[in-house]
């Protein structure tokens, strides 16, 4: 498209983030005219699709709490394996989402703002797949509700000392926070797309929904200092998740979980995984969406980058679990780490070698970095490794316990593979609405981020009117790719911006 | 006749005015306005943008937001009452557990910092709306003919009636010459 913008690729000289939009309306125009025109036939097959694969799960829930644990392979020795892995996946594929949406906004990373929304949303919808399995897990759903702390006829209590606890309050506390997070970026949004509406039906929906929302910057200076808060919230938060989901296997005496390097490993995997899964969808849905021009190469290529350095951490990690397993000195934790590598599940282990940390590697090329179709397939790679890499730490560690007359091989029943099969139509059904229905860019905030929003550069506009500011003018730029923008304005108020979030943190 | 009288009397209520609304193509020109509004020494009045504008506050002369001092006390709150959820329990069900206390305080942070968190962010949600005075389903200022590019690429100025110097010739002749475009009195 517009490749010489991406020569421009020097430190200090920035390629620009919105390609081929000439002013604020084209990027209404893009972002609405993608909720507001008509359904298209491939949308619905997909969603039939999704729905039907949703619809596997459903049957396959219905059958689990119809029957019982005993229709998944697990058996007394591996007593945690699909489930659990696939709960461990989807909460990892959501922290690249906040990670998005919350730290790179923190470290003021403008490029964030095409790709936050999708994100964000991706994240909840992980969210969603991840519970079923601890709901489900537990076997007799319809006592769930033992998990949190409500006063009962036995009065009896959960175990605020376990792991598993302080997951339930993790899990649940960070599915609230995110849709807090993504329905504040929503309304303004939300209230473009209802000054648009063509029908009175549509715009009462929306109206309620963007609570009025008339862009007063009385409500844009507290909106601004909350998104800031929630960011700051939502930064610790989204780590403590992960440290937490690592806990529910660090706190116990079990060789090969018994780590304290797990709790970094698990975040740095989950911001592994959830970029590439962010990567797997963009490719898709900027083709899908023509949104080339707010999704540039140029973001997806900073994905990448995060991916090739969390994924390095991730090798690290793997490495370093090894090297203290032969250093610690522990005989079952050195045979733990030598069955995974040369046990039964080999094949696995080395799976999640080569997809996790071998494959990323490619992407010190700036070729493959840039390409669409390479950083599809690594991307899927590595949403493949990272299943893996939980199916090895959960499993191996399992299935050889202490003594060998309870050494077991676990194998998957055929409803392990269709709960987890089932939780993509969960997963996909919610995205698919998600993208025909919501505006799938930050509108308000890929507008901030557009050279003509500085207040201090006199763009002319399209009126031939000029703008007769004191501050320096400066020839506009009629051309798709506009200079780089001056971002020194915003580096300025991050100071107070930090001090504030240390108030609000408490 | 009466109906009649009645009419009469809510025309007259619908006429009050509201305020002078004008819109500017860009972001600088706002700022500039807003600056010029503030130097000529008026209080009430508002910008509507598309995107938050950077450095407007200052130009407005509006005081810092009060978020996250609401947010500082719901976390507070969300704290305390983790630690007093947690320390109940162990009192009232003690799990002996490898002979720790039972008020292991340690094994209950996590706890302790996800409800801080989680009831930061409910104050942060609600306490936004509640500032903000959202939900607003309506506001005159949505009667300005042009009012649906507030969201899309226009940058309003709205100067209120309420305000002491608001003078409909006056203000209006100072907006004009600000470059304001579309200038229309709204009504309440």
């Amino acid at each position: 498209m517009t490749t010489a913008a991406l020569q421009e690729d020097t430190p200090g000289k920035r390629a620009p983030l919105v390609l081929g939009h000439r002013d604020f309306n084209a990027v209404t125009e893009t972002v609405a005219g993608i909720v507001e025109k008509k359904t298209t036939p491939s949308w619905l097959v997909l969603l039939g699709l999704a729905v039907s694969v949703l619809l596997i799960l459903l049957g396959s829930l219905g059958k689990l709490a119809a029957e019982g644990l005993g229709i998944w392979g697990l058996n007394n020795t591996v007593f945690w394996a699909w489930d659990i892995t696939g709960f461990v996946f989807w909460i990892g594929i959501g922290h690249a989402g906040t990670l998005i949406s919350a730290i790179l906004f923190l470290f003021r990373q403008k490029w964030r703002t095409s790709i936050n929304r999708a994100a964000e949303a991706m994240t909840i919808f992980a969210v969603m797949s991840a519970a079923i399995y601890p709901v489900f897990h537990v076997g007799r759903v319809w006592f769930a509700y033992w998990l949190f702390p409500i006063p009962n006829q036995m009065s009896m209590w959960p175990n605020f000392k376990s792991p598993l606890l302080w997951d339930v309050f993790a899990i649940s506390t960070y599915a609230t926070v995110s849709i807090l997070f993504w329905y504040v970026g929503l309304v303004p949004d939300l209230a473009t797309l209802r000054d648009r509406a063509k029908t009175k039906v549509r715009s009462i929906v929306l109206g309620i929904f963007s609570l009025g929302w008339r862009g007063s910057h009385r409500n844009w200076l507290n909106y601004e200092k909350t998104y800031l808060i929630l960011a700051g919230l939502s930064t610790p938060l989204v780590l403590s998740v992960h440290t937490i989901v690592s806990f529910d296997f660090a706190v116990s005496i079990m060789p090969g979980w018994h780590t304290t390097i797990f709790p970094p490993y698990f975040v740095a995997g989950a911001i592994f995984s959830g970029f590439a899964m962010v990567v797997s969808l963009m490719v898709l849905a900027r083709k899908a969406y023509g949104l080339e021009g707010l999704i540039t190469i140029k973001h997806l290529e900073n994905m990448n980058k995060i991916i090739l350095l969390t994924g390095t951490m991730v090798g690290y990690a793997y490495a370093i679990e090894y090297f203290i397993a032969w250093y610690g000195g522990n005989e079952y934790e050195r045979f733990a780490f030598i069955n995974r590598a040369f046990g039964p599940y080999k094949w696995a282990y080395w799976t999640m070698w080569s997809c996790n940390v071998f494959s990323p590697q490619l992407f010190w090329f700036k070729r493959i970095r840039t390409s669409i179709p390479a950083m599809f397939v690594i991307s899927i790679f590595v949403n493949i490794g990272m299943w893996f890499e939980r199916f090895v730490i959960i499993v191996t560690s399992l299935h050889r316990d202490y003594i060998p007359s309870s050494w077991t091989y676990f194998r998957p029943s055929l409803f392990d593979i269709s709960t987890f099969l089932g939780s993509f139509g969960l997963f996909f059904t919610l995205f698919l609405l998600f993208l025909r229905f919501l505006p799938a860019v930050a509108i308000s905030e890929v507008k901030g981020v557009m050279p003509q929003a500085d207040p201090h550069a006199g763009h002319g506009d399209d009126h031939g009117h000029d703008a007769h500011d004191d501050h320096h003018e400066e020839a506009s730029a009629k051309s798709d790719e506009s200079e780089d923008e001056g971002d020194e304005g915003e580096e300025a108020s991050e100071g107070d911006a930090e001090k504030d979030e240390e108030e609000s943190r408490g | 006749m009466d109906k009649a009288h009645r009419h009469e009397e809510l025309e007259e209520e619908a006429a009050k005015p509201f305020g002078l609304m004008g819109y500017f193509l860009t972001p600088g020109e706002l700022m500039h306005a807003c600056e010029k509004l503030k130097n000529a020494g008026y209080k009430d009045f508002d910008a509507q943008t598309p995107f938050p504008v950077h450095g407007l506050e200052k130009a407005m002369g509006l005081p810092p937001s009060k978020m996250p001092w609401i947010v500082l006390t719901c976390g507070t709150v969300g704290l305390l009452s983790a630690i007093a959820l947690t320390a109940f329990v162990s009192f009232d069900y003690p799990l002996v557990i490898s002979g720790k206390p039972s008020f292991s305080y340690q094994a209950y942070v996590p706890i302790m910092f996800e409800l801080t968190v989680l009831f930061s962010a409910f104050g942060a949600f609600f306490g936004l709306w509640g500032v903000n005075r959202l939900p607003m389903f309506y506001h005159p200022s949505m009667k300005h003919p042009s009012f649906p590019r507030a969201t899309d690429d226009a940058f309003f100025v709205t100067v209120e009636a309420k305000d002491p110097k608001y003078d409909a010739s006056k203000t209006r002749k100072l907006l004009e010459e600000l470059g304001a475009r579309e200038i229309v009195e709204v009504t309440e």
